[in-house]
C-alpha cells in the first residue's frame, strides 16, 4: 500500500502552493468550490498567484481582495446570484491585476490541451469577438483538412489544481459526483493536484466504483480532510448552497473597508475549520443539510 | 359578471420582469434543445417546460442536462434541485461539443451593452485601453452566441446600454451587418431577437439590424426610441406584446416564490 498523502490544510497549502504559482480552483463552477482551501491561501498570505477557472465563484474575488493575485485567467468572475464582484472590478479597473479573457469553451480547451500533452486545441468559438484582443492565447488558424477558419487555444498547465470532493482515500483516489465542469481536464493538466474531501474513506469504498474516480491517486500530491470545506457552495450529497452568504458577501465586498471587516471575521481570525463552522452556526448548518436523500443503485463491477 | 372582472384584474397583475420571462419562454418550441443561461433564462426555460414545451431539453454550462423541471425553486443553475434526477451530469466540454456540432437550437444570454447588430458586451465598459467598468466577462455567453442555431438576448432597455457600437464584443452578434458571421468563420447562428423591459427587437433578415417589432403594454414607441442609442428602425407591423396568462403567472410564482428574479 503506498504511503498516506493525508495532510492538514495548513501543511498541504504551505508545501504545494508557492508565491507565484498558477492555481486552478472552483472547477465545478458553482458546486464543490474549495472555499476552505482558498481561505487558507489568504491566511498564509500567498502572493502573485495566477488564478485559473471558467465561471469562477466569489472565491476568486476573496483571493483578489486578500492580495494574493497577480493574474486571472478566467471566463467569468462574479457572484452568480448577485452579478458583479467588487474586489475583481477594483483590481482590474485600477490595473493592479492582469486578466486573460476566456470563454468557458476556450478555458476548457486550454486545460484539455495540457491534459492531452499538445500545445493547443482547435475550437469554433469566439471568431469575430474581442476575446482575441485581451487573450494572447487565442489565434485564428486555417484547418489543414477543410480550410475552415478555427480558433487555436493554447494550453494552460496549472502548477496546482485544488478540487473539493465528497470522498477520497488516504492515497488520493477521489470520488466526485454532480456536474463536473472542467474538473477532469484541470486535474489531468495540473502539475500538483490537491484533493479536499468531505470524508476520508477506506480504499475498498473507492475501488467499489472506479468509474466515479475523478483522478487516480498516483496523480495526487495531497489529500485534506475538511468536512463542510465547500461552504457556502453546494456539495451534492452533503449540503445545499447557502444563498444568504452570497448575498451578505455582495454587500460586504462593496468597499475595501467593509471587505476588510468581512475578511477579519471569516478568514483572518478563524483558528481552524471548527472555529469557522461555529461562526456559521449549527442552526444554519442544519438548514443547509440534504433532507431528501436519493442514493444511486449500485453497479456490479464483479468478474 | 363580478367574477370576470376579478379574473381580469388578476390576469393583468404581472411585473415587467414576468412579462420578459414569459416572452422568452414563448420563443422555445417543444422538443428544442435549449442552452439555458444564468438568471432570467433559468425561469424562462422552466416556464416553457411546464407549459407549451414539455419535451424541451435544458442544457446548462456547468455540465447539467435536464428533461424535467427542477423539483424545487432554484436561484442559480448549480443549486442542488437542478442536479436532482438530471438526465445527465457531465463535463462542461461535452456540452460545448453539442454546441460546436450544431445540436443546440436556441440559447439565452443577458448583457450589459448591446448594439444595433446584436453584438454583446459583458466584459469592459469603455473598452480594454481605458476601462470604465469591468464586468464579469463571457462565461459561456461567447460560446452560445458563436455556436447555437439562434440566440436570444434579454436585457434592460436604457440608452447607455443600447449603443451604436459596443465597446468590446464579448459575444458576437452580426458584427457590422449582413455577411459578417460568414466572413469571420462562425459556422451558423446569430441573435434573432432582443427582449427588453419595454419591447422586443428582432434581427432584420436583410440588413441584420435589430428593429422594433413589439411594444409591451403601457409603453410608447417614443419611450423606446428615447432609450435606444441608435436610430431605431421600425418593423412594417408593430405588435403589442401579449401579457402572461394566469397559468404562466402561476408557474412563475411557483418557480420564483420569493420573487428574487421577477419582483
Amino acid at each position: 500500500m503506498p504511503a498516506s498523502k493525508l495532510f492538514t490544510m495548513f501543511e498541504a497549502i504551505s508545501r504545494f502552493v508557492q508565491n507565484g504559482s498558477a492555481v486552478a480552483l472552483g472547477t465545478a463552477q458553482e458546486t464543490l468550490i474549495p472555499f476552505a482551501a482558498g481561505h487558507e491561501l489568504i491566511r498564509q498570505r500567498k502572493r502573485d498567484l495566477t488564478l485559473i477557472g471558467t465561471i469562477s465563484d466569489i472565491l476568486f474575488d476573496q483571493l483578489i481582495g486578500g492580495g494574493c493575485v497577480r493574474k486571472v485567467q478566467a471566463a467569468w468572475v462574479g457572484n452568480v446570484i448577485t452579478g458583479s464582484s467588487y474586489n475583481f472590478r477594483r483590481a482590474i479597473e485600477n490595473g493592479n491585476t492582469e486578466i486573460e479573457d476566456h470563454s468557458n469553451l476556450t478555458m476548457s480547451m486550454s486545460l484539455r490541451a495540457a491534459a492531452m500533452g499538445v500545445p493547443f486545441m482547435p475550437a469554433r468559438t469566439a471568431l469575430g469577438s474581442d476575446l482575441f484582443k485581451s487573450n494572447a492565447r487565442l489565434k485564428t488558424i486555417t484547418c489543414p483538412f477543410t480550410g475552415d477558419t478555427l480558433t487555436a487555444v493554447a494550453a494552460i498547465r496549472p502548477d496546482v489544481t485544488i478540487i473539493h470532493t465528497q470522498r477520497a482515500d488516504e492515497q488520493g483516489n477521489a470520488h466526485m459526483w454532480g456536474n463536473m465542469g472542467i474538473t477532469r481536464e484541470a486535474c489531468l493538466a495540473g502539475e500538483y493536484v490537491i484533493i479536499i474531501a468531505e470524508e476520508i474513506v477506506p480504499t475498498d469504498t473507492i475501488r467499489s466504483d472506479p468509474n466515479r474516480v475523478v483522478i487516480p491517486g498516483f496523480r495526487v500530491c495531497a489529500v485534506v480532510h475538511a468536512p463542510w470545506g465547500g461552504h457556502p457552495s453546494p456539495v451534492p450529497g452533503c449540503y445545499n448552497r447557502d444563498h444568504q452568504s452570497f448575498i451578505d458577501y455582495r454587500t460586504a465586498s462593496r468597499t475595501p473597508e467593509s471587505f476588510a471587516d468581512w475578511k477579519a471575521f471569516w478568514i483572518d481570525n478563524v483558528k481552524d475549520r471548527v472555529d469557522y463552522l461555529n461562526r456559521v452556526g449549527k442552526n444554519r448548518m442544519d438548514r443547509l443539510k440534504i433532507k431528501h436523500h436519493l442514493r444511486s443503485a449500485p453497479a456490479d463491477f464483479g468478474c | 359578471m363580478k367574477s370576470t372582472i376579478t379574473k381580469q384584474a388578476e390576469i393583468s397583475d404581472y411585473t415587467p420582469l414576468q412579462l420578459m420571462v414569459t416572452a422568452a419562454a414563448r420563443e422555445i418550441a417543444n422538443k428544442e434543445i435549449v442552452f439555458v443561461g444564468m438568471r432570467l433564462p433559468l425561469l424562462g426555460f422552466l416556464l416553457a417546460k411546464s407549459t407549451h414545451a414539455p419535451d424541451a431539453i435544458g442544457v446548462y454550462e456547468l455540465g447539467i442536462v435536464r428533461d424535467t423541471p427542477a423539483p424545487g425553486s432554484i436561484l442559480t443553475m448549480g443549486d442542488l434541485p437542478n442536479l436532482f434526477c438530471a438526465q445527465w451530469l457531465t463535463d462542461t466540454a461535452d456540452l460545448m461539443g453539442l454546441l460546436q456540432q450544431g445540436r443546440v437550437d436556441v440559447a439565452f444570454i443577458g448583457g450589459a451593452q448591446v448594439d444595433r447588430f446584436g453584438n454583446l458586451n459583458t466584459s469592459y465598459v469603455g473598452g480594454t485601453k481605458k476601462i470604465k467598468t469591468r464586468l464579469p466577462g463571457s462565461g459561456g455567453a461567447c460560446d452560445l452566441a458563436s455556436l447555437a442555431k439562434r440566440h436570444i438576448i434579454i436585457m434592460t432597455h436604457e440608452k447607455r446600454r443600447f449603443v451604436p457600437r459596443v465597446d468590446y464584443i464579448t459575444s458576437p452578434g452580426y458584427g457590422d451587418g449582413q455577411g459578417w458571421r460568414e466572413r469571420v468563420g462562425l459556422p451558423r447562428g446569430g441573435p434573432c431577437m432582443v427582449i427588453t423591459n419595454l419591447g422586443i427587437l428582432r434581427s432584420d433578415p436583410g440588413t441584420r439590424e435589430m428593429v422594433l417589432t413589439s411594444i409591451h403594454p403601457g409603453v410608447t414607441v417614443e419611450e423606446i426610441v428615447a432609450n435606444t442609442g441608435w436610430r431605431l428602425c421600425m418593423a412594417p407591423k408593430i405588435t403589442r406584446t401579449p401579457i402572461p396568462d394566469d397559468t404562466e403567472l402561476a408557474m412563475l410564482r411557483r418557480f420564483d416564490p420569493q420573487g428574487y428574479w421577477t419582483s
